[in-house]
Parts: structure tokens; C-alpha cells; sequence
């Protein structure tokens, strides 16, 4: 692989660009694999790139219906923290936290992660009190999170309205300076390409429409529309199509997919410092380094995989953004789209054994997916290699929905992100 | 925004008005106390997720307020039919994908 | 300066003028300009500049496609609009204009050295770059480029204008009223079909605005679409809404319209909104959208100066406009012939037509050579020059070397039209390629819409007419002619964007995407067109590609050896044109943004002083500070005076449901863990609900009025999503129950009295009831009337006191209450809010669901297992709770804290451990769910949430906060009267 660097886009600028080589490969299958993934975006490629990396295991293929990252990870709005209130959410999105800070160097790509800080207004004291025990929660555990004032919020944060007289005014804010944004197409296609140099094979416009299974139930490969292709070890990382995929080996998973909306302004000179996000009114935005303001919507309340939602989500975002910031009701909607979110009843996700040998499942990121990338597939590639679960992803697996050991993010956070 | 129509209304009314309610014909075990904790996962979590013809409930919550089935298509997120509560699973209608119907029946 | 102003050419009235200013210099327009065609009257072509390298850009269009001149236009300081299309804001007297993205100035712009540097800056560089050392990217590189990109500056001040919304629903609705879709409309109006007809211009006609070669029905088409809009005005069932566009396309055919109702006007009435938002549910939508003329793709074809043919004949058959004085066309297509021939017969000169086709359309060809146009077919515009206009154009013949310079002032360019499919594509219609003209058509429609006209690939007047008429559903006898019939288009790069890798040739103007950029893409690996899109940005600028994606498309193609549809093509997303975000919230801001629920009560606790809070939608009374008193002292106050006399409490809030039914009890034992058969009426009892899952999801106090009448109550928040949960059950589970539930939480004011001399304070005013302990003791309920009016009353405490809920019809509970108040406080007692009845209860070691527990907490882990009946075979949650994890030992129980130091109140939301020098990441054993000062105690009191809390009785556990750390004892939850005399008293 070519080294990429400032002299590197030197020397190609001298010769018209003419020697770049290709990202990633796009090979002809082989007859069979030590592993497949299931899904070609962040999680998939990673899981495949840190299978490679650590685990020693090059003889995998990345299955992708599509074009890489251009399920979830290409259509998310970029947020990133790992200031979670459970511990074995803060185990995984802090361990993603910190592979977040050395990614552009270890991938060789800039992921242009950048820490400009996520604060969450609290409006109400029952805000108050949930993010005093997030932050605390925090801190005993070695993650920053800390409380603002109004006014110092407001500092943080010009845009923003902290009169006493909106209509659910603010009464602090609990901060992650660490927390950030990073570029999403940047990390499928990072990951894409330092897995295809260490001889991951990634093979898009390919759909699998069945998983194989062996006389003791076992997985052995995946029917696709190229044909089968063997596998002594399968990886679902399918997002919002999880539920399909697993159900080709008979597996039920706890999960509904929900179009979730975003939408993006016209492109504005730098206004917006850092990520905001309220529960309470129901909004999130930040501004991209191209200068438009990227602002999540809701999900539609309904189980669909059309990718598209209705108006009225993004009207009713609208609404609590220029609540929040006044000054933003003259600035257009340029574009919007949905994605496809696989939602667990906890909001927690799923990493996993399942009731099928070698098949292994990492689904139910819901709206907080992209921020655990790199954590995700770290340890999804370690399951995979191991057979077991790591240390930080042992609460995640499909028995706490027997047992009742549930992780209740959903319960701390209305607008889970 | 969905156009749904509610069965016992009789009428096409915006998806404002309406609460969707999960995946429908998932009947709470009789003897819920004597189930297994694996059946017990199977009923209150574990879900089918179709993508394609999928049966569901709805409440037309700002309206009158009952629950009620409907045939939907996950993909288009076109509703096929509509029905009351209390009725049997139905079968999707014929071809016509277009269309909504309504099936009269006994109320729940 | 010289006016490009044709006379006798356009539509505008010269005798009607406005001023206004770009970038400080006042101009004059006429009414009815665009800020375009008044900016290129007085020869202003330089407008912008572009997104990454800051290239000089003029108007390149005359409509909604416009990447170039971008503006921010304002009326007045706070009335300021960036990225305005100088193609669409029409002129108004006294608007301030400027450009963006420049400095210090539009001719003179420092940041045009990234034009020089542009090697470094080829598409997708800055993921290969910026990677050193590690905190650079943020700390500097990135707010470098930010400060770069960008093109307008958002607003500083509140915008105060204000906009409206409204719905509508008809038959039809027709997006576009050129010749296609005021032919739809006419027909569909003329069924008596109700009709909505909607274009983005101030005045309908589409293409026939600048096509004045066009006849129909005789007349001019200019003519006839007036004339149609005449007729369709008169029609009671047909609404006209111009400047309006259709923006989104969205499920079961609901239509997003935004309607610019104010921005053209001078001075516009105050009443009228600035933008409306229309939401239509339409039956059938006609989709007669048009298309979009193409520009070349060759170098440097982006100078200020060269723009879309269509555009120039615009600017002159409608606004009379020359849009230079020595012009150029280079085209792959005959419609930018007609062009040159308005022009030259306007008495302009037109230095040439180069055609890079061998055969042109004949009759446009000799049109023009007629004229005495020099005609050039075969050839290709290989480059340009000039600096901030363009100079002169630099022509070959196709695969020749030898090539020729000629001087133009202007160069108008046609690579064809695009169908404009983005509505049809919105609705999830799918298309298909039409191979032999290069275009994407609608193919298989996803809604009850159809498309009509340019949009629809019908290229024929004629057909199109006929086309129109039948898809309105009616009859119109229409019919038209063309002086000329339109040949060729292409997709691509053109012979003179070059085979190289040096060469300029912008397929995306506003981002500079140029074409040897989506061949660096294709190089790089990038083969699906999102991949293109992404990495190169092409397509994703404010006009969101209308120009750029389809030649893209083709160069990708080319580059990657495949057919254009195996490429692809991107989706295309909502909205069509960018909308004001003022116009989606519409009415939705300040009180009308979530409207806050007031109780029956609120205007008397407003004029006793209160400060409220929002709890969920509602406002309550928080406390009732008196002169000089802060929170903390009026708390104290209130806690004192409601122990030693009495307080008055407004619990309006509560949630209230009435469960009526001969099942009623039945319904009431499956629904909570407690078992209500027994429950006698009038008496009350305390009721934990669990969903199946056996985490407490509400409480609440339940009066039994009547062997078959039940008043319920839940939470403030949880009344909602209990009755959801509860007809959920009513209706599917258990339909055979006799049950009928209502809300009644808006219905009842209620008044709680508590302490010591609550009885005495209410007893007067109560009427048919004795109120001794004896007669009416703790946790009873009966009917009778307070004042006349007629009551529910019930005796409960959520203070540990004598305590008195009085629950009045809400009209009545202003009148009640200041009776009951005016007795109490001739005795001594106060008002107290919530911040003292969370004291109060605290003391008692009462929970509030939500606070003490979350969604995690079993009935026992809160203390109340007694409150699960043992005896019945079913309620909702039974089979849950016996589940393994919430049968283990350990789990987080609700247990007292009471801090080592009785004056250190603990924080909510503190985290607990066993030892406090335990190493990061630390062991949690729980945290603290509520906290607060205990007047009454003299002291702190805490309720926490702890790892098998109740078997750590009198150990001392650790809060550790940022700078120290608590030390507290785990104890009862009951902290004052552990007796529990006084409830009865």
C-alpha cells in the first residue's frame, strides 16, 4: 500500500495525481473463507481490518449488498462520545473513544475526527439530575463529562438561547470535550483500504440470500446472487437489515428497523463550534467542515426499510433547533435523507454468539452506531476470532434478553446519539 | 407522512392521528406465569422485523382511539388492509397492492 | 456604464424601476427583474466565487439551477438572506445585495491563491494529508478549512419575520405550469376536478417564457399561457400558486409546497407571512416539471461570461436583456441556436456557433447561416480567457491541433436538456435510460402521479399537448407549433475538457468538481457513483447537481469502460430547492412550539407568587417565595409550616383515569401487581403497575368509588402512556372484560390540604361527609360537595401528615382553592410548590417514580414487594419478574443515606462506592436518586439506589464528587416519623 502524506500529495500534485493506486481491491471471490462479513460499512470492514491486525486471520471477505458504507455509515450525522451511564456501555464506546483518537494514524487515512466537544442541554431538573449521574458515573469510570452552567454553555457555544423566557429554557448542560464529529465516508473507505492491503477481500454488488448450515447446524457459507461461497465463520454486521440476514439461519433477533431522518443546510461560513443535542426538545446539530449545519432528526414511529420518512419529523426538528437557536430561521434545508436504524428494546446493542455455530451477530447500534465503529468492530473481530466475547463487550450478548439483565440507555436518554 | 386508514372509522386520516403499536398477532401466552424464560423471551422481545408484507397494529390514538391491524409493506410502506381487532390474521389481498380496503368485522 | 437593456425586447415595463445596491453600488433594475437579469443589464457578470477555489463565477442560468451567483440579499439588518439565487430573488427597491465568499472583494479575492494551488487540492486530498502530528488535524488544519469553505454568513440576529403553514387536500395537483402542465390543470380543472397548479416563477408559461418560437392555439405561447391562467383563475375549483415550489414529494402523495410570499415585494405588509409552508394531500399528482439545458464540459468553461443558452434567451425575450455585446455559442445541441438567432436578430453580434456535432439539425443551421452566423460544425471550444470575464474562446476542429482564437464578451453553451425527474424520483418512482438520448425517464411510478411534457421525455409540442390534456383527466383542444424541431444533447465531458489530467473542465461549478476529478476517483478505486459523488463532492453543492450529476455520470462511465446505467445514479433527495427552515417550523416557535399545559389553578398561583418549573408539558408551582426569601429559605418555610400547621398544594397534575365497568377490579388486578378485589369502596390503596417485563412503570393511589367504579391516578408524566397501555391490554388481551376507561386528569382540579390542621382548614367547607379520623380515616374516598360544588375527596398523604386531596370540577377549582386558602391562611398554613413536596415525601421515604427508580427497578429493588400480590395467578408483569436476573441477589436497592456531615446535602445523580481509593475505572455500587435538606430534621436526608442496599444497613459508604469525597451511613428510607402517628392523627 502507498504510504499516504502531505509528500505524497506533493509528489502526485507535480504529476497530475496519475499515480494513485486503487483504495481497495474488488477481487473475484474465492471458493471459500476463513470468515465472511455480512455488511460492508464501518463495522463490517473494520471487524475485517482488525481480524487481519490483531487476530492474525487475512483469509476474509467482506460481503456487501451494495457500495461500501453506504448503509448507516454513509448516512449518519458524524457524532461521537462515549458518555454513557451504564457500565457496559461506557466499557464499549469509551474503548471506541479512544481507538477514535489514533484512527487517522493507524488507518493511514484522515478520518478528520475532531473533538470539538458534545454538550446536551438540560432544560428541567429531571435533565439535572440524569446528566449529574451520567457525569458522575462518568468520572468514577475515567471518561470526562462535565457540568456547565447556562453561561457557560452559552460560551461553549454562542448560537446558543439561554433566556429565561423560551419556552423550555436551559438549565445547564453536561459537556464532552472529548466528544466530537468525524468523517463518516472516510472511515468505511479507511478501513476498506487498509483491510484490502492486508489481503481482506472486499466484494461489493453482492447479496447474500442465504446462509448455508452443516449437519450439526453449523454455518458453512453463504448463498449470494454470484453464487456460494464457503465460510468456516459468518459475521453479521448488517445494520438495519439484521433481522433479514439472521433470519436465513433461523435466527430471531430483538430488534425493529425505523427510518431515521437528517437533514443538512446550505453550506455557511463557520458559526456552529461544536455538537449540541437536547433530549428534551429533541434535537442535535453540529456544523460540517464544508460549513453545513448537520442536524438529526427523529426516528418515524413505524418498522420500515424504505430509508425515507415523513415530513413531519423534520419539521418538528426543526422546530426545537430554531427554539435553541433563534438565529437559524432563515437558513435553508439543502438536503434530507433517512437511513435504516436497527433499534433493541434497550437501546443497547447486540454483539454475540448465536444459537447457530460460528455464526456471530453484531446488530442493534440503533441511532449510536457510527460513534462505535471502531470500538464495535474491534471487539466484534475478537468474538469472531475467539469464539467468545472481550472483556468490554460481555453485557451485550442476546441472553440478557433471556435473563433479564437488560442495559437501559433508553430509560437514561431519550434521543439516544 | 403515511395516509392510514382506520377500519373502524372508516375513513383515510393522516399518520398524525394515529400511534403505531408493534408488530400484531403476537398473543400474550395464557399461562404467562408458568412459561419458560426462553418463551417468555420469544413473546416480549424477539421479533420478525419483515422487510416486505408485514402484519401490524396501529391505534388511531387521536381519533377514536382503538387498535387495529393492518398489512403493510416495509419496503413502500404501502398498507395493503386494514382491519379491527380481534380478527384472525388476514391474507394479503389479491394483486392490488394499490388500494385499502377495509375488513368489517367483530369488534374486540 | 452601458445599459445591456434591448429596447422593444422582453416583457418588463421601463417605466417601473427599482433601486438597489451590489456590494455598495446602487443600480437600477425594472420591476419584475431577478437580481440576475437587473445585474446583467448594467453588464455585471462577475457574481461569486467558487466553494474550494475561489474562481471568479458569473450567473450561469436563468431558474432554480443556478450554482454560481449566490448572494446574500437582505431588506434590513436582521432581514438578511445568504445564498440567494441571483436567477431567482426578484429586484425589490432598496435591497442591499453583496457576494460572498470573497475577501477582501469580489474582483479581488486573496483566497483565489487556492486556484494556484489547486494541484494539491485535487478531489479527496485531505484523506491522504493533515494526519501529523496528531492533534493538528483540530487544533490547526481543520479550522483552516473551515474557515475556507463555506459560502454565505448565517445570520446573527433573530430573523422577524414571521411565516405561516396550511394544508390542503385536492384531486390533482400539477407541479410546473408551462405548456404541459396548464394544459393538465385546464383539462383536470374542467372535469370539475378540485386543482392545484403550482410554478416556481412569479409568472407561469415554463419554457414558453424565453421559447417565443412557439405558437399555440394560435397565439404566442407566452399568450396562450396567460390566457389559461386567465381562465383557471376564474375557476372556483382551481388554485394558482406561483412563486411557489413543489419541494418535496413524500409518502401516499403528500406534496411539500413552499410559496415566497413577500421577499419581491418593496414593502411588504406587515400581517403577510415573508414564506408559506402548503402540506397537500393530493389524489393524483401531474409531474410537468420540465427539464434543465446542460452546460459543456471543456476548460475554463466556468468564467464569468459563459452561461446556459436558454438562460441568455431568457434574459432577452423576457426581461430584454443582452447578455453580452459579442457573442459565442459552443453547443452539442440546436435549441442554443435559436439563441444566437434571438440575439442576432435582437441586433446583437454573434461572433460564432461552434457545433461540436458533424451534423447538426439542418434547419437550425441554415437559420442561422441565413442570418450571416458563422456556423462551425465539428468543431470544439478548446479554452478560454479572461480574468473576470471571459475574453475570448480558443476553437478547434474536432481532433485537429490547428485552432483559433475569437474574442467574445459572452459565451452561451447547450449540451442538451435534462428531464427533471427529481420529484418523480422523490416519490420512489424508478427510472429507466432512454440510451438514445441520454436520459433517465420515469418509468415505474411508486404513487398516483404521472409526468407529462419535457420531464417525461416527450420532446414533441404536440405530443406533449395531447399528453397533458389526458393526464389532467379531461379534454383540452389544444394544439401548437415550433419553428424549429430540436436534435442532439450530450453527456460528458466535451472534445475540450481534454483527455489530460490538467485541464479545468467544471462539471460541478459551485464546488469546483472538475471532470479529470471524477477520473482521479475512478483511479482511485471509486466505482459506484455514491463513491464518486462522495469523494469528489460532485452533485453535492446547493443545487444538489441539477447541472453536474448526469455529466458525472457520463465521464465516470466512460472512464470505468461501462454502459451509464450500470454506473448508476444517485438518489435524489428532498427538498428540490433549499427551503427556509423559518418557513418548515411555520407557526411552531416560542409558546405555540410545544404548548406548556397550565392547571385550573395556575392564574391563582401565579398571583400568590409562584415560580414554576416544567415538569413533562406542564408548568407547576415550584415554591412560593415571599419578600427577600430565596428558593432555599422559601422551601424551608413551606416544609416547616406544612409539618407544624398545614400546606396547600395544587396536585392538579396527577394523572387521572376513571375505570368504570362491572370487570373493573379484574381489569385493575391484571393490570397491577397489587390485588384489588378486596378493596372496599371508598377506600383507597397505593397501586404499582409493571409492564411484562416486571419493572415498576408507574404508581399511583387507586379510590374505589363503587363496587364497579375505580378513580385511578398516575404520575404527572405517565398518564398518557398509562391509558395507552392499558387500552392496549383492554382492547387486545383482554376484550372480553367489561371495562370503559376515560382520562379525567383535565377534568378534576385538585386541591391537596396537609398537616396538622388540614382538617380544620377544609372541614367548613365540606358538606355530607364526616371528616373525623374515625368516620373517614387515612386512605379512604367519597363523594360529597364541597361549597355546593360537587367533590371527590379524598383522604391521602404524600407528606406523612393529615392530609386532604379535594377534587372539584375543574371550572370550580379556582373558586375552591381560594376558599381553602383563605382559611388556611388565616390559620397559619401556606402554599407550598413541588421542590417541598419532594421534601416532604423524601422525609417519609415516599418514591417518585422516574426520580427513585428508572426503567431498571423491580417493585422489590424499590421496596414495595409487599405491594405484589403472592396470591394471584396473573397480572401484567408476573412472569417477568421471575426472571433470572431479577431474582439474583445483589440487585440495586432503594435504601436512606445519611451523610457523615448532617449539613452536606448530597448531589443527585452522585455515584456510590465501597472504597474510595479504588483506582479508575471504580466499582459503582448505585447512586443517589434524590437528595435534599431536611428543615424538619435539622439535617441532610438522601434516597439512593445501592448494590444490595437493604443488607448494608448502617455501613458507611463513599460519594465521591470532583474535588472530595462523602462519606454517608446506608439506612431507612423513613427519616421522620418512623412511627407513623401522624398520617392518622
Amino acid at each position: 500500500m502507498r504510504k499516504y502524506s502531505v509528500f505524497a500529495v506533493a509528489r502526485e500534485a507535480m504529476r497530475s495525481h496519475k499515480g494513485w493506486e486503487q483504495q481497495w481491491t474488488s477481487p473475484e471471490p474465492r471458493s471459500s473463507y476463513d470468515v465472511i462479513i455480512i455488511g460492508g460499512g464501518g463495522h463490517g470492514l473494520g471487524a475485517a481490518y482488525y481480524l487481519a491486525k490483531e487476530h492474525g486471520i487475512t483469509n476474509v471477505a467482506v460481503i456487501e449488498k451494495g457500495w461500501l458504507g453506504g448503509g448507516n455509515t454513509g448516512r449518519n450525522t458524524t457524532i461521537i462520545r462515549s458518555n454513557y451511564l451504564y457500565e457496559e456501555s461506557m466499557d464499549i464506546y469509551e474503548h471506541s473513544l479512544k481507538l477514535w483518537e489514533g484512527l487517522s494514524q493507524d488507518l493511514n487515512y484522515n478520518v478528520m475526527y475532531s473533538p470539538r466537544g458534545v454538550m446536551m442541554l438540560s432544560h428541567n431538573t429531571h435533565d439535572m439530575q440524569s446528566f449529574k449521574r451520567h457525569i458522575n458515573a462518568n468520572r468514577l469510570y475515567g471518561i470526562d463529562n462535565e457540568w456547565l452552567t447556562p453561561e457557560e454553555a452559552k460560551k461553549f457555544c454562542p448560537p446558543l438561547d439561554i433566556s429565561k423566557t423560551a419556552r423550555y429554557p436551559i438549565n445547564g448542560a453536561a459537556l464532552q470535550k472529548r466528544g466530537g464529529t468525524a468523517r463518516h465516508d472516510a472511515v468505511a473507505w479507511g478501513y476498506a483500504r487498509a483491510a484490502s492491503d492486508r489481503g481482506v477481500h472486499i466484494i461489493q454488488n453482492t447479496e447474500v440470500t442465504g446462509i448455508r448450515r452443516g449437519p450439526n447446524g453449523e454455518v458453512t457459507g453463504i448463498e449470494t446472487n454470484r453464487g456460494f461461497i464457503g465460510a468456516k465463520k459468518i459475521g453479521v454486521s448488517a445494520a438495519g437489515h439484521s433481522s433479514v440476514v439472521m433470519q436465513m439461519a433461523d435466527v430471531r433477533v430483538p430488534l425493529t428497523s425505523n427510518p431515521l431522518q437528517a437533514l443538512v443546510s446550505e453550506p455557511l461560513k463557520p458559526i456552529f463550534p461544536c455538537v449540541v443535542m437536547s433530549n428534551t426538545v429533541h434535537a442535535y446539530i453540529s456544523q460540517s467542515d464544508k460549513g453545513e449545519l448537520v442536524i438529526g432528526a427523529g426516528t418515524d414511529q413505524y418498522h420500515s426499510y424504505s430509508q425515507t420518512g415523513g415530513l413531519q419529523i423534520i419539521t418538528h426538528t426543526l422546530d426545537a433547533i430554531c427554539e435553541l437557536f433563534p438565529i437559524f430561521r432563515r437558513v435553508k434545508m439543502m438536503r434530507q435523507w433517512g437511513g435504516i436504524t436497527d433499534n433493541t428494546p434497550d437501546r443497547s446493542a447486540i454483539q454475540s454468539v448465536t444459537p447457530v455455530p460460528n455464526l456471530f451477530v453484531n446488530c442493534g447500534w440503533g441511532t449510536g452506531g457510527f460513534k462505535a465503529t471502531p470500538g464495535s468492530a474491534n471487539l466484534f473481530a475478537w468474538l469472531i476470532a475467539k469464539g467468545e466475547p472481550h472483556r468490554l463487550a460481555q453485557g451485550l450478548t442476546l441472553d440478557r434478553f433471556r435473563t433479564g439483565r437488560l442495559i437501559d440507555e433508553a430509560a437514561a436518554a431519550a434521543v439516544a446519539h | 407522512m403515511l395516509l392510514i386508514h382506520c377500519p373502524y372509522c372508516r375513513d383515510d386520516r393522516s399518520e398524525l392521528e394515529f400511534r403505531w403499536a408493534g408488530e400484531a398477532h403476537i398473543a400474550r401466552p395464557e399461562q404467562i406465569s408458568e412459561i419458560s424464560d426462553e418463551a417468555f423471551s420469544e413473546y416480549f422481545f424477539m421479533r420478525d422485523n419483515t422487510k416486505g408484507i408485514a402484519w401490524e397494529r396501529w391505534r388511531h390514538i387521536h381519533g377514536c382511539g382503538r387498535f387495529f391491524n393492518a398489512i403493510r409493506d416495509t419496503v413502500s410502506d404501502k398498507f395493503l388492509l386494514t382491519y379491527k381487532a380481534g380478527l384472525p390474521r388476514q391474507p394479503v389481498p389479491g394483486t392490488e397492492t394499490a388500494g385499502v380496503e377495509t375488513v368489517e368485522g367483530g369488534a374486540a | 456604464m452601458t445599459s445591456y437593456r434591448i429596447k422593444g425586447a422582453g416583457r418588463l415595463t421601463p417605466a417601473r424601476t427599482a433601486r438597489f445596491t451590489f456590494d455598495g453600488k446602487i443600480y437600477t433594475a425594472l420591476e419584475g427583474d431577478t437580481v440576475a437579469s437587473a445585474l446583467l443589464a448594467n453588464g455585471v457578470h462577475l457574481m461569486g466565487r467558487s466553494f474550494k477555489y475561489h474562481r471568479p463565477r458569473g450567473i450561469l442560468s436563468a431558474g432554480a439551477e443556478e450554482p454560481n451567483a449566490l448572494l446574500d440579499v437582505a431588506r434590513d439588518a436582521a432581514r438578511r438572506q445568504p445564498n440567494v439565487r441571483a436567477s431567482v430573488q426578484e429586484v425589490f427597491d432598496g435591497a442591499i445585495i453583496q457576494s460572498q465568499n470573497r475577501w477582501p472583494t469580489l474582483g479581488f479575492d486573496i483566497s483565489s491563491i487556492n486556484n494556484l494551488l489547486s494541484p494539491f487540492f485535487a478531489a479527496g486530498f485531505y484523506y491522504k494529508t493533515f494526519m501529523w502530528p496528531r492533534e493538528a488535524w483540530a487544533k490547526l488544519y481543520e479550522p483552516i478549512i473551515r474557515r475556507a469553505a463555506g459560502l454565505g454568513v448565517a445570520p446573527k440576529e433573530e430573523d422577524p419575520d414571521h411565516y405561516a403553514n396550511r394544508f390542503a387536500h385536492c384531486d390533482v395537483l400539477v407541479a410546473g405550469a408551462g405548456a404541459a402542465g396548464l394544459t393538465a390543470a385546464l383539462s383536470a380543472a374542467e372535469t370539475g376536478a378540485s386543482v392545484i397548479l403550482v410554478d416556481e416563477r412569479a409568472e407561469v408559461g415554463g419554457a414558453l417564457l424565453f421559447d417565443t418560437s412557439v405558437t399555440i392555439n394560435g397565439q404566442s405561447g407566452y399568450d396562450w399561457a396567460q390566457g389559461v391562467l386567465v381562465k383557471l383563475a376564474a375557476m372556483p375549483n382551481v388554485r394558482v400558486l406561483t412563486r411557489t415550489t413543489v419541494f418535496g414529494y413524500y409518502n401516499h402523495n403528500f406534496i411539500g409546497l413552499v410559496e415566497r410570499v413577500t421577499d419581491h415585494m418593496p414593502r411588504p405588509d406587515k400581517l403577510l407571512p415573508r414564506e408559506r409552508l402548503w402540506q397537500v394531500r393530493a389524489k393524483k399528482v401531474v409531474l410537468a416539471t420540465g427539464a434543465i439545458e446542460r452546460h459543456m464540459v471543456f476548460a475554463n468553461n466556468d468564467r464569468p461570461g459563459i452561461l446556459l443558452a436558454s438562460a441568455a434567451r431568457m434574459y432577452l425575450n423576457h426581461y430584454g436583456v443582452a447578455v453580452g455585446s459579442r457573442i459565442g455559442v459552443y453547443t452539442a445541441h440546436d435549441s442554443a441556436y435559436e439563441a444566437a438567432i434571438d440575439l442576432k436578430k435582437a441586433g446583437v453580434e454573434i461572433a460564432a456557433i461552434v457545433d461540436c456535432r458533424a451534423k447538426p439539425g439542418d434547419a437550425v443551421v441554415s437559420a442561422a447561416r441565413n442570418l450571416g452566423i458563422e456556423v462551425l460544425t465539428g468543431y470544439s471550444v478548446i479554452d478560454t480567457a479572461g480574468r473576470l470575464r471571459i475574453s475570448s474562446m480558443t476553437v478547434a476542429r474536432n481532433s485537429s491541433t490547428n485552432h483559433r482564437k475569437i474574442a467574445v464578451d459572452a459565451l452561451l453553451m447547450s449540451g442538451g436538456w435534462t428531464p427533471s425527474v427529481h420529484l418523480f424520483s422523490q416519490s420512489r418512482g424508478k427510472l429507466k435510460f432512454d440510451a438514445e438520448n441520454q436520459r433517465f425517464l420515469p418509468n415505474i411510478y411508486a404513487e398516483n402521479s404521472i409526468s407529462v411534457g419535457a420531464c417525461n421525455g416527450t420532446d414533441d409540442l404536440n405530443a406533449l399537448l395531447t399528453e397533458a390534456s389526458a393526464a389532467g383527466g379531461g379534454s383540452v383542444s389544444v394544439s401548437g407549433d415550433s419553428a424549429f424541431t430540436w436534435t442532439g444533447g450530450m453527456i460528458g465531458a466535451a472534445e475540450g475538457a481534454g483527455k489530460d489530467t490538467t485541464v479545468k473542465a467544471f462539471v460541478d461549478f459551485q464546488h469546483d468538481v472538475t471532470a479529470k476529478d471524477i477520473r482521479l476517483a475512478v483511479r482511485e478505486g471509486m466505482h459506484s457513483i455514491e463513491h464518486i459523488k462522495r469523494f469528489t463532492t460532485n452533485g453535492m453543492a446547493s443545487d444538489q447537481g441539477k447541472l453536474s450529476n448526469m455529466h458525472g455520470l457520463a465521464i465516470a462511465a466512460e472512464v470505468l469502460g461501462k454502459e451509464i446505467p450500470q454506473v448508476g445514479l444517485t438518489t435524489f433527495r428532498a427538498p428540490y430547492t433549499p427551503v427556509t427552515y423559518g418557513t418548515l417550523i411555520a407557526h411552531s416557535r416560542g409558546d405555540l412550539f410545544d404548548p406548556a399545559r397550565k392547571t385550573p389553578l395556575h392564574a391563582e398561583l401565579t398571583k400568590a407568587g409562584a415560580e414554576f418549573e416544567d415538569v413533562g408539558n406542564w408548568k407547576r408551582a415550584w415554591y412560593f417565595p415571599r419578600r427577600g426569601e430565596d428558593m432555599h429559605a422559601a422551601v424551608n418555610r413551606e416544609c416547616r409550616t406544612a409539618r407544624e400547621v398545614a400546606g396547600i398544594f395544587d396536585a392538579s397534575t396527577l394523572g387521572k383515569i376513571e375505570v368504570v365497568g362491572p370487570d373493573a377490579a379484574k381489569f385493575l388486578n391484571l393490570m397491577y401487581t397489587n390485588a384489588w378485589d378486596n378493596l372496599k369502596p371508598g377506600k383507597c390503596r397505593y397501586g404499582i403497575m409493571t409492564r411484562e417485563d416486571g419493572f415498576v412503570y408507574d404508581d399511583g393511589v387507586v379510590g374505589r368509588l363503587a363496587e364497579d367504579r375505580f378513580h385511578v391516578t398516575t404520575t404527572t408524566g405517565g398518564a398518557p402512556r398509562v391509558l395507552h397501555h392499558m387500552e392496549d391490554y383492554l382492547h387486545t388481551e383482554f376484550p372480553d372484560l367489561k371495562v370503559w376507561l376515560t382520562s379525567t386528569t383535565e377534568q378534576w382540579a385538585v386541591i391537596a390540604v396537609q398537616g396538622p390542621k388540614a382538617r380544620e382548614i377544609i372541614e367548613p367547607l365540606v358538606e355530607g361527609l364526616d371528616l373525623s379520623s374515625e368516620a373517614f380515616p387515612h386512605m379512604s374516598v367519597a363523594e360529597c360537595t364541597v361549597m355546593g360544588v360537587p367533590a371527590r375527596l379524598f383522604r391521602v398523604s404524600f407528606t406523612g401528615e393529615v392530609g386532604y386531596e379535594v377534587n372539584v370540577p375543574a371550572d370550580y377549582g379556582a373558586s375552591v382553592w381560594k376558599a381553602i386558602w383563605e382559611r388556611g391562611e388565616a390559620l397559619g398554613a401556606c402554599l407550598y410548590g413541588t421542590e417541598t413536596m419532594h421534601v416532604l415525601r423524601a422525609e417519609k421515604g415516599y418514591i417518585i417514580v422516574g426520580q427513585d427508580t428508572d426503567g431498571t427497578v423491580t417493585p422489590d429493588d424499590a421496596g414495595y414487594g409487599w405491594a405484589v400480590s403472592k396470591k394471584k395467578t396473573d397480572f401484567v408483569g408476573i412472569r417477568g419478574l421471575k426472571r433470572p436476573d431479577l431474582m439474583r441477589s445483589g440487585r440495586k436497592q432503594l435504601v436512606g443515606l445519611l451523610t457523615a456531615d448532617p449539613l452536606e446535602v448530597l448531589e443527585e445523580g452522585g455515584q456510590i462506592v465501597a472504597d474510595p481509593n479504588e483506582p479508575k475505572p471504580m466499582t459503582m455500587l448505585g447512586h443517589v436518586t434524590s437528595a435534599y435538606w431536611s428543615e424538619n430534621l435539622g439535617r441532610s436526608i438522601a434516597i439512593a439506589l445501592v448494590a444490595d442496599g437493604r443488607a448494608r444497613m448502617g455501613q458507611t459508604v463513599y460519594i465521591p464528587m470532583k474535588d472530595k469525597t462523602i462519606a454517608a451511613t446506608v439506612s431507612d428510607m423513613v427519616f421522620f416519623d418512623k412511627e407513623g402517628g401522624r398520617i392518622h392523627g
